[in-house]
């Protein structure tokens, strides 16, 4: 864990490595100056030698200087060091996050990748800065002291020796459970960044619904749980002070029973036992810091377990050593795969995975160019199909081939851009149209972007918004329709130019007639490109070169519309529901409009 | 019901040592003490008496060594020398007096610590609860406005950064003054004119630390606001990580995080440099004070300055001696301007936490409740706009009966989604009226009004919990049995039982194992389970497929039996079913009648019915 830690420090290295040299100075010359200042206050004063204090004070003022110089230098690489460190954390958790597969990102939630980049960084990089300046100051008093009082009276030290193990000991029992509690701590800041995401999100159904009082409640339930469990930490912290503090209290009066014996036998002077005192109290101020900065480690040995289990963590799917770079055509094929969703980390999400596997032994093939409907019921594996084709997982059995090679030897830059695909959940990122649109092909000309809104028949409402292609889209794409959403989504896909286009249900908020011109203008204008088109709507697939008819992950039939009907009884059963005088509007409109 | 309210803002005059603070800090300042004095008073008298009485023990135990010396070993070595035995009662008595002071002392100190942690972290548990709930009354717009991951920076970030200064700076800014007083008398009765040049430093000390502490908080505030930009940025990223994942836009996203990561080190460092240099700063102004003080202590006892009247009152036992407290009064001094320092940059967090809770709340001033609401919903004339100048709806009359059925037909972008939104009053119209069995909806308490009616969304959300919890989320008090049955009514309960833990199944992530349409049926069933008058229907069955959506249907038909249902639909047996059809056109109705009447008149519906065809 450390290893990782440190090797992130990466270009901050000089910063983070001068910060305790020039602390180390510092407190060189802040031990000389009370040695001035004795000097300036025997000779000088006690002295009545004007012309001395003079010269101390010069000698005290210089030195002052100095370690004004070193503080300040300290102080500022230890400020570049450790918000450069943070930088460097947050940077590494990004990248390496973006390497997740999506089985990686079911392991961990939203809102615990926020806590961790956040939060938790936070602590690390104040508790790095305060262990860069402390670290050094703290360990060299409190030698420099222990040396000190064993040249003095090394009978007397053995009451040092005595305190370290007890005060050892008990620290340790104290950190080792503070710092179990803080891990705990961390996980409830996630359930509370959760509790106001998931609010936040759904303000509309909580408003809808008038459940402020409840969300309160559960709020409130989470800001309590993390209140308590702070409170216990810090408490239980809170313990190494009184501890620290009895033990250096009893070297004193144990200091001062044997002292004021040694000083009656005449074996230690008075002088001596009195700065035996000072150097307590030094000893005493170096353990503070000594026990701050294990409170900080402790504090933060949580947050550097949670970052470098990211950090750590391996992503399941990665590029081949020789990665093939091109993808010949659209041809796609799947041979006896099977597939089950991970399940994810916590022991109460577990329960959630539905005991059903995804996929049993799907074999198909479709050749370059051809346009295929999907057809099944909620939860057949539609979805699982077309996450598999563009390897956001990896089947647990069988292959699954595009354009005649295994989709593991492709690199997934060239994979994912050959295989487009419209997610069911249409997601949009705050920026203009545009922006969005470029997600497609960073390099698109804003004419290239607007024949791919042609073709996804969302030309005509981007630009009757108020800034046409430059107009701001919210976060989500709030001040969006679903289907305006949906279309641009099939928009900044056809950017890619992809020799497969997967639609994962992605016209569903369209009415049927925009579905049909998408289709139609998919059929003339892009030939070439295979699709894959999983929808509810029988209409929107029954011109499709074939269906594909799923049922709890297994291919029931794949052919024609028509032959379809003859043999497939699912198939039968969806056309006579659809077509019992209960269809869509606009797909009747568009059946009566052909008989007109 | 009412919340716990803030101290209001009095006047601008602060204490004297928030010089430097800006009037606005002063008031977040006030305002926050204000608050935790309200529910901690006798905890923070208490936490002062043991401040007091630490500070006390720690002052014995730093005299204890003259006192050894002086009145223990002193006359043990006079009596040894006089030959008649050392007796060690005296100082067995003695140290056990100083062990008894010091454990008094320890416990007291433990005991304001413990209280100081039930202080802040109670204080940080009040406000986030409070903000929160402040937050759920708070209009739908400003949820347009602001990102998800700003509003949860602040719930973490910004109320953690109060725990520090509450813990920690009042405790410390406490102690000091106790010594400061101390030193102070005791160095006013050595000498007035070294007293001076003490203050003259301390003084300066000051100065130099308010400056420092103005320049770095500007710093600060860019630097809590990068966070809480970093914050926005990780949150709808992650959120939106598999898009980022299908586009291969790994690179680009990570290029647009290094620069507002770049942003955010850039500012974090200036603020904490600055505030790093602070510490050296004092502690070497310290020592050009003891130098000072030396210097002119020295020239006032060994030159000759006759017109100066007091010089005759400083020996140099008194220089001595006063270098000491001199040493003890700029300490705690420079202590207590950068806990004030650090006090006052936590303001700026206070301030985004006060933001938050001074944001304007949906206005709700309806006083009265739909006792035995009847779903009898008119529209009067209604204009109504998101921004003002942009009109999106113009003077839509709509008059309904109660358990009609009531459709909207209209290409995107006519405003379906906009009229539905103003029945519930998610966002206040401009003009006009709309009424619920009669009342202007503004005058019916907000809570009664939105009881009367169930909505179901275009977009799904559900909450961590179990499938019961979600479908219970319509109606608190709904049985088990009545969920099953609302879960059955809307064709759920099939592959709710087919789940792993069936009902009781958790889940979370806003049901990420579910598919959408098993997650839209759960939507379904929870508005079913509401049981209401009124219910808004906005393309609820646009992703169910065909099988489900046939049980959906029948529940939905059920269900809207005897109701009035607004619905935003495609599906052609609704729009001929409803009693009344409005085809919306840029905001206008265009046409308002029934399937025959509208087709009749051979108008824009006639045209959609017939016509929309491929070309």
């Amino acid at each position: 864990m450390l290893r990782t830690l440190y090797n992130q420090i990466g270009r901050y290295r000089g910063a983070a490595l001068a910060t305790p040299l020039l602390t180390t100075a510092e407190v060189v010359v802040d031990v000389l100056i009370p040695y001035v200042t004795a000097q300036l206050i025997d000779r000088g004063l006690t002295g009545g030698d004007l012309q001395a204090v003079w010269r101390y004070g010069a000698g005290m003022l210089l030195l002052a200087l100095l370690s004004l110089m070193l503080g300040v230098a300290a102080g500022w690489s230890s400020a570049y060091a450790s918000t450069g460190f943070a930088a460097n954390l947050r940077s590494a958790m990004y990248r390496r996050i973006q390497q997740f597969s999506f089985a990686n990102i079911d392991r961990f939630s939203t809102s615990g990748l926020v806590t961790r980049m956040t939060t938790d960084v936070q602590s690390l990089q104040q508790a790095f800065q305060q262990i860069m300046r402390i670290s050094v100051r703290a360990p060299l008093r409190l030698v420099l002291s222990v040396v000190m009082c064993m040249v003095i009276d090394p009978r007397l030290s053995l009451i040092f020796l005595v305190a370290m193990v007890l005060l050892g000991t008990a620290l340790w029992c104290i950190i080792s459970r503070v710092r179990r509690l803080f891990q705990q701590v961390f996980t409830r800041y996630d359930d509370l960044n959760r509790s106001v995401q998931e609010n936040v999100r759904a303000i509309r159904v909580v408003k809808a619904f008038v459940r402020e009082d409840y969300e309160n409640d559960k709020f409130a339930r989470a800001a309590e749980a993390l209140a308590r469990l702070y409170m216990r930490a810090e408490s239980l912290m809170a313990l190494n002070h009184p501890v620290m503090n009895l033990v250096m209290y009893g070297c004193i009066i144990a200091l001062s029973w044997w002292g004021a014996h040694f000083v009656v036998d005449g074996t230690l002077t008075t002088g001596r036992l009195a700065s035996l005192f000072t150097y307590v109290m030094s000893i005493l101020q170096a353990l503070m810091m000594l026990s701050m900065i294990f409170v900080m480690l402790t504090q933060s040995a949580a947050s550097a377990a949670r970052v470098c289990a990211i950090l750590e963590e391996k992503p399941d799917i990665t590029n081949p050593s020789t990665p093939v770079c091109d993808v010949p055509d659209g041809r796609l094929e799947l041979r006896g795969v099977r597939f089950d969703y991970p399940s994810p980390e916590t022991k109460t999400a577990s329960q959630h995975t539905s005991k059903r596997s995804a996929l049993y032994d799907v074999s198909f093939a479709v050749s370059s160019g051809e346009t295929i409907g999907i057809i099944g019921g909620t939860g057949s594996g539609k979805s699982t199909l077309v996450s598999l084709i563009c390897r956001l997982y990896d089947p647990r059995e069988g292959v699954v081939m595009v354009g005649g090679r295994d989709v593991r030897e492709y690199d997934l830059h060239a994979l994912r851009t050959s295989v487009a695909v419209v997610l069911q959940q249409s997601t949009l990122f705050s920026g203009t149209v545009l922006e969005n649109l470029r997600w497609g092909r960073p390099d698109a000309t804003p004419e290239e972007c607007r024949h791919a809104c042609r073709l996804a028949q969302a030309d005509d409402f981007v630009n009757e918004m108020p800034q046409g292609y430059d107009t701001y889209i919210e976060q989500g794409g709030a001040n969006l329709s679903g289907g305006q959403r949906q279309r641009l989504c099939i928009a900044r896909a056809l950017l890619k130019q992809p020799r497969i286009l997967l639609l994962d249900d992605s016209t569903s908020a369209c009415d049927t007639a925009t579905d049909a011109r998408i289709q139609q203008a998919f059929r003339e204008q892009l030939p070439g490109m295979t699709k894959l088109i999983i929808a509810q709507r029988i209409s929107s697939v029954r011109h499709c070169d074939r269906i594909l008819v799923m049922d709890n992950g297994v291919v029931t039939g794949f052919d024609t519309h028509e032959r379809l009907l003859q043999s497939n009884a699912l198939y039968q059963e969806i056309f006579a529901l659809q077509h019992a005088d209960e269809g869509d509007f606009d797909e009747a409109a568009s059946q009566k409009g052909g008989v007109s | 019901m009412r919340q716990p309210q803030f101290g209001a803002p009095r006047g601008p005059q602060g204490p004297v040592g928030l010089q430097s603070a800006s009037r606005e800090q002063r008031r977040v300042m006030l305002r926050l003490l204000r608050f935790v004095m309200r529910h901690y008073r006798w905890s923070l008298l208490v936490v002062c008496l043991c401040i007091l009485l630490s500070s006390v023990t720690s002052l014995v135990s730093s005299l204890f060594t003259r006192t050894l010396i002086d009145d223990y070993i002193a006359p043990l070595l006079a009596s040894t020398a006089a030959g008649a035995g050392a007796d060690y009662a005296p100082l067995a008595l003695g140290l056990l007096r100083l062990g008894a002071v010091l454990l008094l002392g320890t416990a007291c100190g433990y005991l304001y610590n413990r209280l100081m942690i039930r202080v802040s972290q109670g204080t940080m548990l009040r406000l986030r609860k409070h903000i929160f709930q402040r937050m759920q009354h708070l209009p739908v717009a400003y949820f347009d406005r602001h990102s998800h991951g700003e509003l949860m920076s602040v719930y973490t970030n910004d109320v953690d950064s109060l725990r520090q200064m509450i813990s920690s700076a009042m405790s410390q800014v406490l102690s000091s003054l106790i010594t400061i007083v101390a030193t102070f008398t005791s160095m006013i009765v050595l000498s007035v004119p070294l007293t001076l040049v003490s203050i003259l430093i301390a003084a300066l000390m000051v100065y130099v630390t308010g400056r420092l502490g103005r320049w770095s908080r500007s710093y600060f505030r860019t630097s809590q606001e990068s966070v809480a930009r970093v914050n926005g940025f990780i949150e709808e990223m992650l959120s939106g990580q598999r898009v980022v994942k299908v586009f291969c836009h790994e690179e680009q996203a990570i290029a647009d995080f290094e620069t507002i990561n770049e942003r955010l080190r850039h500012a974090a460092c200036q603020a904490s440099r600055i505030t790093s240099v602070v510490m050296p700063i004092n502690g070497n102004l310290g020592n050009l004070g003891y130098v000072l003080i030396a210097v002119v202590g020295a020239v006032l006892a060994l030159g000759d300055f006759p017109l100066l009247p007091f010089q005759s009152a400083v020996s140099l036992g008194t220089i001595v001696a006063f270098l000491q407290l001199n040493k003890s009064f700029t300490q705690p001094i420079s202590h207590v301007s950068q806990e004030i320092n650090s006090v006052l940059n936590a303001t700026v967090g206070a301030e985004r936490v006060f933001r938050l809770a001074d944001a304007e709340p949906e206005a709700d001033e309806g006083e009265q409740t739909l006792e035995n609401p009847q779903g009898d919903v008119d529209f009067r004339h209604v204009d109504f706009s998101y921004v003002e100048g942009k009109q999106v709806l113009y003077d839509i009359h709509i008059n309904t009966e109660p358990g009609q059925k009531i459709a909207f037909v209209g290409g995107t972008g006519a405003g379906k989604t906009t009229i539905i939104n103003l029945i519930n009053r998610f966002y206040d119209i401009q003009r006009g009226e709309i009424l619920y069995d009669g009342i202007p909806i503004v005058q019916i308490d907000k809570g009664s009004l939105r009881r009367s009616m169930a909505i179901v969304l275009q977009e799904t959300h559900l909450f961590t919990g179990t499938v019961l919890d979600n479908i219970r989320y319509g109606r608190l008090d709904a049985t088990d049995e009545e969920c099953v049955e609302a879960a059955r009514l809307v064709g759920a309960h099939e592959f709710i039982r087919r789940l792993a833990s069936g009902y009781n199944t958790v889940l979370q992530g806003d049901g990420g194992n579910l598919s959408q349409g098993e997650r839209q049926l759960l939507a379904i069933a929870r508005a079913a389970v509401a049981n209401p008058p009124v219910l808004i229907l906005d393309e609820a069955t646009s992703s169910v497929d065909t099988r489900t959506e046939q049980m959906v249907q029948r529940g939905m038909d059920s269900i809207m039996k005897g109701r009035t249902t607004f619905i935003i639909a495609h599906r052609l047996s609704t729009v001929r079913g409803a009693d009344q059809i409005i085809v919306l056109d840029h905001g206008h109705i265009a046409e308002q009648g029934t399937h025959a009447q509208l087709l009749a008149l051979r108008g824009q519906y006639y045209q959609l019915y017939t016509h929309n065809g491929i070309d």
